[in-house]
């Protein structure tokens, strides 16, 4: 009973992460159906704003509301810098400025701070310990679940109930119908990347909270999860990138308890391979998107 | 002249005037950039006969690359070193020792083979979910290379390998790259695949089997990834798997994009000009750090130069300095025009 609870715990704090990297991930290629490859970097700049702002003696929320912020704008910022000026000229230039940018903030970050870890302010919170029904658990995990839970619902109000969100699923079913009926291309995909920013800079806390320190290759393992967790549940579908999340975490958990440590280095290549096999099998993913219609 | 050929001399020309300026200045640095920037080339081609004839961008190339690397590392190292360099490796392999010029094309035909085996399903998919894949296979090599202790020495750096690239040899495989790419490109394959590449309905209508004629020009890229690697390797002679991965990966593709992916010319010219840029910021770097200007080391300039160079390209001139036609057919056109009164 108490390895049940364990192992749902860990599922569900895993996957909570998960599934929001997946979400800000798919949020933007829904609407432009591109992939943005600098997706991760916009954890690494949660990190190091979190470090930079670390010795002015705010109050911890103060600071991860900055860290977040700067996620928001340097998501806003990947619109005006690797996707506007290209976007109507072909796919592959996008993919190619994305990982560009990507790159950019990689370096950036290793020119003008440094290529070594720096320690990040993490409030006593995600070093404590709790114990629910028997089981011992960081209370880390807890609140993981806790922001995946609240940020999950937020989202979908806000993609049911505002007119935002109803622009935005119009826009992600046929962009250009959406267009002709008034709505504000720009704005819409602005505000994609900047939801897009939100979820990674939350995410990016929770994350670097488990490990407490920031580098500027963080981002690359984000953007993995967030890739094979989309293509799992289905490249266009906000509930499928969702359900990718946590059955991606689900997977994960299983190979950790049971694999043998000889094959445990191999997970990542386990998982890459699930991806290769469930695109050729299902090239959507597990849950269907909105009709297609054609993009810009 | 033939329009192709006429490219095809100009282009090997350029590369044996490398030889030579590097040849006759006698500066070992100098040499050593050479050499690189042909071992570059072989590996900037080599991608350049994927993506300019099918269009879709590959991040798998690298890996293949290094599966050259290693597959050649594996099959010379000098058996009395192999205890010290590879000491979990198979004992049927143990004793395996051939020429450098023998392992390499066999690394070039070992990476095809991956190439050939994986690529078979992946080639039907085109756009987003083709790059997702290519990424997820150049994943899994990366992590196969990293954690297969037995032949890659793991994470750790493989050493011990036997030198056998010079600049003359890397010179000679990156013109053989360039005629091959170029033969590749006006073969019946190539144009085939080029007609995909514009309009892949249009072309699939008129009964082009495009995952057939992609993976021809997959596997083929992957060919001359194979022996771009294993050169290298004999070249450095100790490498670690993270040679293989993002960073080289993002520079191969840069010097392709801003060169012009769908042209030769373009990954020739492309080569020539961002290794000039990268040496060039790479002793301003050197020249900083040993000025002590800046309280820590500088790194990553180069990257961020590189970075911002191919987003401008891709702005400015989508199709990089070479966006449709090689430069032989520019010559042969303006030629044309001065020599014919009409």
């Amino acid at each position: 009973m108490t390895f049940a609870l364990q192992f749902v715990i860990d599922v569900l704090s895993l996957g909570g992460a998960y599934a929001l990297m997946a979400l800000g991930l798919v949020i933007v290629y829904g609407i432009l159906r591109l992939v943005n490859f600098a997706y991760g970097e916009l954890i690494m700049v949660a990190g190091y704003t979190l470090f930079l702002v670390g010795g002015s003696g705010l109050p911890w929320l103060v600071m991860a509301a900055v860290a977040v912020l700067m996620a928001v704008l340097t998501g806003i910022a990947t619109d005006y810098v690797a996707f506007r000026p290209v976007r109507a000229k072909s796919v592959t230039a996008v993919l190619i400025t994305s990982f560009a940018f990507s790159t950019l903030l990689q370096n950036a970050a290793l020119l003008f701070i440094s290529p070594r870890p720096r320690n990040v302010p993490m409030p006593e919170l995600f070093s404590q310990t709790v114990e629910i029904a028997g089981v011992t658990t960081p209370l880390r995990n807890v609140v993981t679940i806790v922001a995946a839970v609240v940020l999950l619902a937020v989202f979908a109000v806000l993609m049911r109930r505002t007119v935002l969100g109803i622009a935005m699923r119009a826009a992600a079913s046929n962009f250009t119908m959406a267009r002709m009926l008034g709505v504000p291309a720009n704005l819409i995909i602005s505000s994609a990347f900047a939801i897009s920013g939100l979820l990674a800079g939350v995410v990016g806390i929770l994350w670097i909270g488990r490990i407490g320190s920031v580098v500027p290759g963080i981002g690359l393992e984000p953007l993995l999860v967030a890739f094979i967790a989309t293509v799992i549940g289905g490249m266009r579908s906000l509930s499928g990138a969702v359900l990718g999340g946590f059955l991606l975490a689900f997977i994960d958990t299983t190979l950790n308890y049971t694999l043998s440590q000889d094959l445990l280095k191999f997970r990542d290549a386990f998982t890459f391979g699930l991806v290769i096999l469930i695109l050729l099998w299902r090239p959507e993913g597990l849950l269907k998107g909105p009709a297609t219609g054609q993009r810009t | 002249m033939n329009r192709t050929l006429l490219t095809g001399v100009i282009l090997s020309a350029l590369v044996v005037l490398l030889v030579l300026v590097a040849e006759l200045l006698g500066i070992r640095v100098f040499e050593r950039i050479a050499t690189n920037l042909c071992l570059s080339l072989i590996l900037v081609i080599g991608l350049q006969v994927f993506m300019g004839n099918s269009g879709i961008l590959s991040f798998a190339h690298i890996g293949f690359m290094g599966v050259g690397a290693y597959v050649s590392a594996l099959l010379t190292i000098p058996a009395q070193m192999k205890g010290m360099a590879l000491p979990d490796l198979y004992e049927v392999m143990q004793g395996v020792q051939l020429s450098p010029y023998l392992a390499i094309p066999i690394a070039g035909v070992a990476a095809a083979a991956v190439a050939a085996a994986a690529a078979w399903p992946l080639m039907r998919l085109s756009d987003a979910a083709a790059v997702i894949t290519s990424f997820a296979l150049l994943v899994v090599l990366h992590t196969i290379l990293t954690n297969w202790s037995e032949v890659t020495n793991g994470p750790r750096t493989l050493f011990g390998l036997p030198k056998a690239t010079d600049l003359l040899l890397a010179a000679g495989v990156a013109i053989a790259a360039i005629v091959v790419a170029l033969a590749f490109k006006e073969s019946r394959t190539g144009r085939l695949l080029r007609t995909s590449r514009d309009d892949e309905t249009a072309s699939a209508a008129m009964g082009v089997d495009i995952p057939q004629l992609r993976w021809r020009a997959f596997v083929l890229a992957a060919f001359i990834a194979g022996i771009g690697g294993a050169l290298w390797g004999h070249f450095i002679t100790s490498f670690s798997p993270n040679a293989f991965y993002l960073h080289q990966t993002f520079v191969v593709l840069g010097m392709l994009v801003i060169g012009g992916a769908n042209t030769v010319t373009g990954a020739v010219v492309g080569t020539f000009v961002v290794t000039g840029a990268f040496e060039g910021l790479r002793s301003l770097e050197a020249g900083l750090n040993e000025a002590k200007i800046f309280s820590e080391q500088v790194v990553g300039l180069t990257e961020v130069v590189l970075a911002l160079a191919m987003i401008a390209v891709l702005i400015l001139r989508p199709g990089g300095m070479f966006p449709a036609r090689e430069i032989g057919v520019t010559l042969a056109r303006a030629f044309n025009r001065k020599g014919a009164p009409s």
